[in-house]
């Protein structure tokens, strides 16, 4: 299968006053699997749409394989995209909505049907040919909606939020396949979705937008472990964020004042100097609540009362009240049990605290 | 990223689409010349003076005539009493049929749309033989009783037929507003202690509003255009009437004329207007269509809701008895029955004068085709087009259901009168394609509509995702788009032809010469002569069997959302 090479270069689109994207400049590889990740509105649809050549433009370029293509109407472009409702046509069977653009390129009969025959086998639903798309359920629906995207051998694959409508666990499956899949065949694929664990879990690339802009690119550990903005920290993953001002610096660690009072030590970053202000951040499954009178000095160690306790099996989630501000915890295999109305000391390690670029 | 100052903001307009802006520009033309022109002359010779400049006088002169102002009174006040009679019916039936399940709903519900898809006109005569001074009713009355009533005197008469056949409009229109109260609305003001005729007043009821005050406005409007029962009853002192006679007997130059129409034009204007305002102001009873209330009733329930909708539908049914029994009749006078029986009708108009029969379905079947292609290609347009223009296009493409059939007629008429058109040797107006055009005008929001209905149901990633396999925009309107709304363009194209048959008020002005008639001028043609209603019955007969059929199989193409055309 051909894999393509694609890149925007300052793309913008706008709908009256309001830009669905603006200035978008990126480049994905062949073979990528190059997530868009954003909350609803944030223009990832808008992009993946006019990648797809349905959307046009009202600035900047579509290159693909080198070749700019905005002039080029979606039915030449040779990109499989597979839609948010599927999209499979109720008047036709399983078979003929898979066959449809291998009829369109004039495709022989014999080779059509052992092409529609292998990509149905690929995706697991060989039989059911015959049936219509309103017999299906969603993840058969799902899998016919890929097959007939994948038997063109498109040079890329656009996949606009193809689980949201499918129930959590099939959810994950489909997540786990989809992946064993696109890393089979090589497939530029570029996958819009605004949940962040499918990003995560997928990609080998993300752009997390928001407003109509890339605000970070990155790999997914990147994304994760470095967000740059309080927009991509608590977007991707969960944040308890800390405004404060930094009161030392220096051998290795940095002591800042919170504006609620409450001192945290971090590790240091070579450009902070005392005085300055910043926003620290930690994830909730690296504080855990202790009890009040352990003794770790190198950890920070606030003093709390659980105001709520959620047991769910594999963690529990907790909030603290530490002083007036509320911060999240969560506990993966939790030893302890703490509950609402326990005071205790909520501790987190100075290397798990972060920075966000922003002031 | 390198920010490569170099490179010039490449900046792509989306390309103008010409196939579309052509095809939008030759419909606003066709639509413009074929609707707003007309009607735009007949306002302007309303609005002006010898001298071709703005005046009221005319209108002046139409409010100080007592016999003017009271056929406008005359018009309202019917219009008023058909509403509120047609609520009286409707109501109770709508509800009965949102609400309950039993066996027979659905033939029930088949009976209730019926009288609409009749011509009014035909079922006047048919109760003049049933409840006029020497009908059946009366006969009997005074066999027993020794006194009448006047059913169908004058205005009363008018009112009667008018309600009998228009209250489906009210009963469809307040149908779906209570189909599409989620029930969960419902229980939750149980939940909350609200039960019986207390939560029908405050949470069904206004809910139900908007298609209450949809069809009333509807069966107003209808109500006040009809042409045929008064002329039919005798009953002239009403706006369309007085029309009519204006222009038939004085001349098409009288003013006095084309002034009543604009009166008309403008009443129908405003019910439409107000309707469509009144339905999207509150449309919060469709926001979450969820699982609507529907329940099972039994035993002394189910008795009284049976016993009460079959009396209502027994009387509105009656006048297709009467057009049965008068079209197998020989001799049916100051008698409860006929007296002898005969077929000869039916060979008179099946034989003798075919040609009404030929006629209708020669112009209806055209009007018909010639509104699925342009419906299509509108409703396309409005659904998928983003060019500047399209909505000026759905505002006339529209219009007519405003418009009167009388007034749009009469402005054929000053358009097409003494011109001769290009190709034909003879103006249009005396040739039956005027006929052909009018019904293709007058039924195309039907179309429109029905196509529109269709192709909003088909989601447009359903077209994108073909054009993304390969198929162009040609392509992908033959194989996806086509098949899936085939089933609205069909629906729309039999609803056209069904309208069409039984069209009157426009028929009347335009039709060049008595053979050139379809059914519903033949009908009328008979019906002037008491010889002739025999023959005009059967004429009848032909008309209700053929809207029958129409009608059936467009329930069959288009199921449970056919009532759908018939709303604002």
């Amino acid at each position: 299968m051909q894999a393509a090479e694609l890149r925007l270069e300052r793309i913008g689109k706008r709908y009256g006053d309001v830009w669905a994207a603006r200035g978008v400049d990126l480049t994905i590889g062949r073979g990528e699997f190059f997530t868009l990740l954003g909350p609803s509105g944030c223009g990832k649809t808008t992009l993946l749409r006019i990648i797809a050549g349905f959307v046009a433009p009202d600035e900047g370029i579509v290159v693909l394989d080198g070749e700019p293509v905005n002039s080029v109407p979606p039915w030449q472009r040779d990109l499989g995209m597979v839609f948010q409702s599927y999209a499979l046509w109720p008047h036709m069977t399983v078979f003929e909505n898979v066959a449809f653009g291998l009829r369109e390129r004039k495709v022989g009969r014999a080779e059509t049907r052992s092409r529609v025959l292998d990509a149905l086998q690929r995706v697991g639903l060989t039989g059911a040919e015959q049936r219509r798309p309103s017999e299906l359920s969603g993840g058969q629906q799902q899998r016919v909606a890929l097959a007939r995207t994948l038997v063109i051998q498109p040079r890329a694959l656009l996949l606009d939020e193809p689980l949201s409508n499918l129930d959590a666990r099939l959810r994950a499956g489909m997540c786990l396949e989809l992946l064993k899949l696109q890393r089979d065949l090589g497939i530029t694929t570029i996958y819009v979705t605004h949940d962040q664990e499918e990003a995560l879990a997928l990609s080998t690339r993300i752009a997390v937008m928001d407003a109509g802009k890339v605000i970070q690119e990155g790999s997914p550990r990147e994304i994760y472990e470095r967000p740059r903005s309080r927009f991509v920290a608590g977007f991707v993953g969960d944040s308890n964020l800390f405004f404060g001002a930094v009161t030392r610096s220096g051998g290795g660690a940095v002591e800042i004042l919170t504006d609620e009072g409450l001192t945290i030590r971090a590790a240091a970053r070579p450009d902070t100097a005392p005085g300055e202000k910043i926003i620290l951040y930690v994830r909730p499954e690296a504080v855990a609540p202790a009890a009040l009178d352990g003794v770790s000095a190198d950890l920070n160690r606030l003093p709390g009362r659980v105001t709520a306790a959620a047991y769910q099996g594999a963690s529990v989630a907790y909030e603290i009240d530490v002083q007036g501000k509320s911060i999240r915890a969560h506990v993966a295999h939790p030893k302890i049990l703490f509950e609402r109305g326990d005071e205790v000391a909520v501790v987190f390690d100075p290397k798990d605290v972060g920075y966000l670029a922003e002031k | 990223m390198a920010k490569t100052a170099a490179a010039p903001a490449v900046i792509i307009r989306a390309r103008v689409d010409w196939l579309q802006g052509a095809l939008l520009a030759a419909l606003l033309a066709l639509c413009f010349f074929l609707v707003l022109y007309p009607v735009a002359r007949v306002l302007w010779v309303a609005l002006a003076d010898e001298n071709n400049r703005l005046t009221l006088v005319h209108f002046q002169n139409f409010f100080l005539r007592p016999l003017f102002r009271e056929a406008l009174w005359n018009s309202l006040w019917s219009g008023f009493l058909v509403v509120a009679f047609g609520a009286l019916i409707a109501v109770p039936l709508a509800y009965v049929f949102a609400r309950y399940e039993f066996r027979g709903k659905i033939l029930l519900q088949t009976l209730a749309t019926l009288p609409l898809v009749v011509p009014p006109f035909v079922g006047a005569v048919a109760f003049q033989q049933i409840l006029g001074r020497s009908g059946a009713v009366n006969l009997l009355l005074m066999q027993w009783f020794d006194f009448s009533i006047p059913f169908m005197e004058g205005m009363t008469g008018v009112v009667l037929v008018q309600t009998l056949h228009f209250f489906p409009l009210i009963m469809l229109n307040t149908g779906v507003s209570l189909a599409n109260i989620d029930a969960t609305l419902e229980e939750m003001a149980r939940s909350l202690g609200c039960h019986g005729f207390r939560l029908f007043r405050r949470v069904t009821l206004p809910l139900m509003l908007p298609g209450f005050v949809a069809g009333s406005l509807l069966a107003f409007i209808r109500a006040i255009d009809d042409l045929g029962t008064p002329l039919m009853l005798n009953y002239k002192n009403l706006l369309a009437p007085q029309a009519y006679l204006r222009i038939t007997t004085i001349g098409i130059d009288d003013v006095d004329g084309y002034v009543i129409c604009v009166v008309l034009v403008v009443l129908s204007l405003a019910s439409l207007f107000a309707a469509r305002k009144y339905v999207g102001l509150a449309e919060y009873a469709t926001v979450q269509v969820g699982r609507s209330a529907r329940m099972p009733i039994h035993g002394k329930k189910l008795f009284f809701v049976l016993l009460a909708s079959a009396l209502a539908l027994a009387v509105a049914l009656l006048p297709h008895l009467g057009i049965f029994l008068l079209s197998l009749a020989k001799v049916w006078s100051y008698s409860m029955l006929p007296t002898r029986w005969t077929l000869d009708n039916y060979a008179e108009i099946l034989f003798r004068v075919p040609h009404f029969i030929k006629n209708t379905l020669v112009y209806t079947g055209l009007a018909a085709g010639l509104d699925v292609v342009l419906g299509a290609a509108i409703a396309f347009l409005l659904a998928r087009s983003r060019l500047w223009g399209v909505n000026l296009l759905d505002a006339l493409a529209t219009l007519p259901l405003a418009i009167p059939g009388v007034v749009l007629a009469v402005g054929y008429i000053r358009v097409f009168h003494g011109w001769d058109f290009p190709g034909l040797g003879a103006p249009l107006s005396s040739t039956w394609i005027i006929l052909v055009i009018v019904y293709t005008m007058r039924r195309l929001p039907y179309t429109v509509r029905a196509c529109h209905a269709a192709l909003q149901q088909v989601h447009v990633s359903l077209e994108e995702s073909a054009q993304n396999l390969g198929a162009s925009r040609l392509r992908t309107f033959w194989r996806v788009t086509l098949p899936l709304i085939g089933g609205g363009l069909v629906a729309g194209g039999l609803l056209a032809f069904v309208t069409s048959c039984v069209e009157l008020s426009s028929t009347i002005m335009l039709v060049p010469r008595v053979e050139l008639g379809p059914i519903s001028y033949g009908i009328y043609v008979y019906m002037q002569s008491p010889l002739g209603r025999g023959a005009g019955a059967a004429l009848g007969v032909v008309a209700i069997l053929l809207v029958a059929a129409g009608t059936y199989l467009t329930h069959r193409a288009f199921g449970a959302r056919a009532g759908g055309a018939f709303r604002v």
